[in-house]
């Protein structure tokens, strides 16, 4: 190992390869943890339902049905745009990456903003858990409460995911126009990337617990 | 002494005691023979001991599968032991008498079927299986008497059941043994076990305004159960004369036995498990029966079941 | 086992840089070591003090210190400081964060940033937390058993929670670093099988990290909801479920015990060896045994439940898991008696802290067996017995393996070696004041001592007033080293590179390390325990 190191590079790395490689493993593990966060979570919506499935299931016929499914869409949309960026910047294309940076980051503000109006929605209708009139009554009532409470620490904890992966994506986009990304070194952008396929992802899996399950029952 | 401390004042406190003794055995046995081992080696092999240290083992292969299997076996065994005794103990005998107990922070609320109430305490005749149906009006609490070798969780909205044959007239401790509050250290009391013509007599000084089921008839009445569930209303209901003890067929096809959880869930969740060719027209009771008038309804509805006088 | 170090003059870790911002702003893992030792070492006395309340209190049946609600208030702070700020961090993140590195070669950790971020979300959750026990304390225990901590108990429950909660990130933070790190930097020739078995355990230790905290974190968040908005998904009063708490509670805190002891394993894994002049006995085995606690680790939960109303059948499967977790457990304790078969054996203050981490670990795993069988459970669970029980593989096992850590790194670490003789003396007195405070613990618990009792009746005075003093002389123990560990900071003897003649990678560079731990990286050619070669004597100190 030489002592002059690339740039970049940190000195306990053997080169710029290593380093990137280790950074992209740090990250697939950061999402495994993210994997147990949210699978403690699905694992209250399991119990919850198997409780008081009636309650439940009413509970989630009152979810806004086209602004989940717009959000899907979004999301889904965002990852792939942001695909193509990472795809440019391996051939060296920074314009490209930052264009799709600022796409899917307006992109997830667009879906900030629409959940915003979903709470609002919700709240409006008496949805809230804890309101003292709350919509759903009688027997309902009860497992009602218990939907909506999966659904608000749901949406809000994936939310504030969304809200880092915006900073992190917009951070994305001002290094890459400040040329500190080319073909050769781009690790923060696969870093990022990964994270951001995640918080998708985990929408795909909230989606229908939240919005379609319910329906079908 | 220390054994006289603790008296085995249950059927099964003696068998209790017997797996503790198989366990201090064993584990005392393993013990000695590390803490035996490791000073034998750091006298023997203490750096300026002469001893000839001869050829050390270079195959480790054949002790490590054989204290691995040793270990399984004896470990297995105990296991065994610990899970029979436990699974003996889960199930209540068909003949034990029920007595309700209701936790509250911070005390013990205990209602005998012949509406005897108590406080802290509760009585109960020597050499009779009792069955104890619990629960809670706010937090966990823990129904422990060490004396008996058994504790049980008391749970908030669901009734948690223990069994225990007293064998030893006397006075034991009861503790709650999950954290509760405040005054968890001061929510205890007392278990006395009496001699049959003892709890007959004590039973007969407290006799209050009925049995618990004739304390529930009226409630029948008052919380509107009579209207539909007596045979005569508008809306068709099950009958509950029989009902208790005997095999419900659900509407999903499931068969449950109609025991004091199943009817107390069927009071405050009725739509969870509706009987099979009835629609699941009844309101939720929940939040509107405190669980005292509960237990009342409950006893009622058993004393419907004639053939399993409570 | 390594190529030899041309040693040219490059400054310490310890001289490059002298300001506070040189540390507050360091990502060299040894600095962060050594300011997690200092923010650990004032966990571990702020919990200590409440210990000492608790054991003070105890003196008499109506308790000592008057008031329920303060003796409560002291046991959650106890609970909370040792296990969150204190046992779960403290050999990862001090002796780990030093030592892996060095001991497989690497200049550094992984991500050095992250590492130091670490710190300081540890410093962050550990101001929430003690604001909060401050500010008016908890009264709801370590286990914030819902519903009492969610609807009844009084106190800042949401600080203390939000406190552990990013403590939280601060532990899988060092986790993935270390996973990293094992995986990507050993050094050439640093196969998986020549890594000593300390290396294996925080491995093992890292899994858990990463796994079981997320878990632990949700449920908090849960949690907190439930506190601020008075509905929830764990309240029954609409048809949620206190025992999903329990059951998403103990899925992190049982495989934290884990966390608290596999360290421990690994640290005496070295030391024996060492002190015995001796390979390893069975190296694949303890290896492979670390691995498996780590996985079986996480299917045993359940077992912290037989009386809480799950099914029996769950309840029936769990203890059978129990037992075989304690397998790999009992092979461990019998592969270090092997290695010191036959060895040469010396009694420095490392290995007497090692030998009372074997003896007080296996006296708690014993126990385990007890809480383990169900019906011994049934009475057993939530008295003194499972107090003693934990207290003796925390507090016995780990803390002592912690000291033991501490003593024999402590050359490395500080370039000075500590005073030997009344090391040696702390160590037994520590053994001694330890068994003295938590054996009577376990007849209390038979008799029916329920745990969290702030008064108790009569006949249980003597055992406790036992323990109690008992307790005192741990407290002496436990400061002992605080004074002579400083003193020899500045007074001890220069400590040369590799002072018990022992093996591994971090005894070939400078005592204390330079800055970036190797000149030259080292290249391994054999195995971790090459102490057969008969020039590796270690000449008595």
């Amino acid at each position: 190992m030489s002592e002059d190191v690339a740039p970049h590079t940190h000195f306990q790395y053997a080169d710029a390869r290593h380093q990137a490689d280790s950074a992209i493993a740090g990250m697939w593990l950061f999402l495994a943890t993210e994997v147990l966060f949210f699978g403690g979570l699905i694992l209250t919506w399991i119990f919850c339902r198997h409780w008081q499935p009636e309650g439940f299931t009413a509970g989630a016929h009152e979810t806004v049905l086209w602004i989940g499914t717009t959000n899907l869409a979004l999301l889904l949309t965002s990852s792939f745009v942001y695909a193509l960026g990472q795809a440019a910047i391996e051939v060296g294309r920074v314009r490209m990456l930052v264009w799709c940076c600022a796409l899917t980051a307006g992109i997830g503000v667009v879906f900030i903003g629409l959940k915003l109006l979903e709470w609002h929605i919700d709240l409006d209708e008496h949805l809230w858990p804890a309101a003292a009139r709350f919509k759903l009554e009688g027997g309902e009532a009860a497992g009602g409460r218990l939907f909506w409470v999966f659904y608000f620490v749901a949406t809000a904890l994936h939310a504030v995911h969304m809200a880092i992966g915006i900073v992190a994506v917009a951070w994305i986009a001002l290094r890459a126009r400040r040329g500190d990304f080319g073909a050769h070194w781009h690790t923060p952008v696969t870093v990022v990337g990964l994270y951001w396929s995640f918080v998708d992802m985990v929408w795909v899996v909230l989606y229908p617990l939240i919005y379609v399950v319910g329906r079908l029952t | 002494m220390i054994w006289k401390l603790l008296p085995d004042a249950s059927s099964s406190a003696w068998e209790t005691d017997g797996l503790l003794a198989g366990l201090t055995l064993v584990t005392g046995a393993v013990l000695l023979l590390v803490f035996w081992l490791m000073l034998v080696y750091a006298i023997r092999y203490r750096d300026d001991s002469p001893i000839d240290r001869g050829k050390i083992a270079e195959k480790t292969f054949r002790f490590e599968i054989s204290w691995t299997i040793a270990t399984l076996v004896i470990f297995f065994g105990l296991f065994v032991w610990g899970a029979d005794l436990y699974a003996r103990l889960s199930i209540p005998p068909k003949d034990a008498d029920q007595i309700f107990v209701v936790a509250k922070q911070w005390m013990w609320k205990v209602e005998h079927p012949g509406g005897q109430k108590e406080i802290n305490a509760l009585h109960v005749p020597v050499n009779t299986p009792i069955e104890l149906v619990m629960t809670s009006e706010d937090v966990i609490h823990d129904f422990f008497v060490p004396a008996f070798r058994i504790k049980r969780d008391v749970l908030p909205g669901q009734y948690e059941t223990m069994w225990f044959t007293a064998e030893l007239p006397g006075t034991y401790h009861l503790f709650c043994a999950q954290f509760c509050g405040t005054d968890h250290a001061a929510m205890i009391g007392q278990v006395v076990v009496q001699t049959q013509s003892d709890f007959a007599n004590w039973l007969a000084q407290n006799g209050t305004s009925g049995t618990l089921a004739q304390q529930g008839a009226p409630l029948f009445i008052r919380y509107g159960c009579s209207g539909c569930h007596s045979g005569n209303g508008t809306v068709r209901a099950p009958s509950l004369a029989g009902l208790y003890g005997s095999p419900v067929p659900l509407s999903d096809g499931s068969v449950t036995t109609a025991d004091d959880r199943y009817l107390r869930d069927a009071i405050l969740q009725p739509k969870r498990q509706v009987v099979a060719g009835f629609d699941p027209v009844m309101p939720s009771f929940a939040g509107v029966i405190p669980e005292e008038d509960l237990i009342r309804l409950i006893a009622f509805i058993q004393s419907l079941s004639p053939e399993r006088p409570r | 086992m390594s190529q030899t170090v041309t040693a040219t003059r490059a400054l310490s870790y310890l001289e490059d840089g002298k300001t506070l911002r040189s540390w507050l702003l360091t990502t060299d893992h040894k600095r962060i070591a050594i300011l997690y030792a200092l923010s650990i070492t004032v966990f571990f006395f702020i919990g200590g003090s409440a210990a000492a309340l608790i054991r003070y209190n105890l003196i008499t049946p109506e308790g000592a210190l008057r008031s329920a609600e303060t003796y409560n208030r002291l046991f959650t702070m106890h609970g909370v400081i040792m296990v969150w700020f204190f046992l779960v961090p403290a050999a990862p993140v001090t002796i780990g964060n030093f030592v892996i590195p060095l001991m497989i070669g690497a200049r550094d950790l992984a991500f050095p940033k992250i590492n130091l971020m670490s710190w300081y979300l540890f410093m962050a959750g550990g101001a929430c937390a003690l604001y909060a026990l401050f500010a008016g304390g908890v009264d709801t225990g370590w286990t914030f058993y819902a519903p009492l901590s969610s609807n009844y108990a009084q106190g800042h429950v949401v600080a203390v929670v939000a406190g552990i909660f990013i403590s939280g990130f601060s532990t899988i933070a060092t986790g993935l670093n270390f996973v990293v790190t094992i995986h990507r930097l050993r050094a050439p020739g640093l196969t998986w099988y020549r890594l000593p078995v300390f290396i294996w355990s925080f491995y093992a230790t890292s899994v858990i990290f990463l796994l079981a905290t997320p878990v632990l974190a949700i449920t908090l968040v849960l949690l907190s909801f439930e506190r601020i908005f008075h509905v929830g998904v764990f309240d029954p009063r609409i048809g949620g479920d206190p025992l999903l708490f329990q059951h998403m509670f103990w899925f992190y805190s049982h495989p934290a015990v884990y966390i608290m002891v596999l360290p421990g394993m690994g640290i005496v894994s070295q030391i024996i060896p060492c002190f015995s002049r001796k390979e390893l006995f069975g190296y694949k085995f303890v290896v492979w045994c670390s691995i498996a606690i780590a996985v079986i680790g996480f299917f045993v939960w359940g077992h912290h439940m037989f009386v809480s109303g799950q099914s029996p059948y769950a309840s029936i499967v769990f203890s059978l898991l129990s037992y075989f977790v304690a397998v790999p457990s009992a092979i461990k304790v019998f592969n270090w008696l092997g290695t010191m078969h036959k060895g040469r054996i010396h009694f420095n203050a490392p290995m007497i802290y090692a030998l009372g981490f074997v003896g007080l670990f296996t006296s708690g795993g014993l126990t385990g067996l007890f809480l383990a069988a169900l019906a011994a459970d049934v009475h057993l669970h939530d008295t003194y017995f499972v107090i003693a029980h934990f207290h003796f593989i925390m507090v016995g096992g780990m803390v002592s393996a912690y000291f033991a850590a501490l003593h024999f790194w402590w050359p490395k670490i500080t370039g000075r070696m500590y005073p030997e003789t009344i090391a040696r003396g702390a160590a037994l007195l520590m053994f001694l004041g330890f068994n003295f405070t938590f054996l009577p613990q376990y007849i209390l618990g038979y008799l029916g001592m329920p745990r969290r009792y702030h008064s108790y009746p009569p006949e249980f005075q003597v055992l406790n007033v036992l323990s109690s003093a008992g307790a005192s002389i741990l407290a002496a123990a436990y400061a002992l080293p605080l004074f002579y560990l400083t003193w020899s900071l500045f007074r001890g003897e220069r400590a040369p590179r590799n002072p018990w003649r022992a093996t591994g990678l971090e005894w070939t560079t400078d005592s204390p390390p330079i800055t970036k731990n190797f000149l030259v990286t080292p290249t391994v050619t054999s195995g971790p325990y090459d102490y057969n070669d008969p020039h590796t004597k270690l000449a008595d100190v």
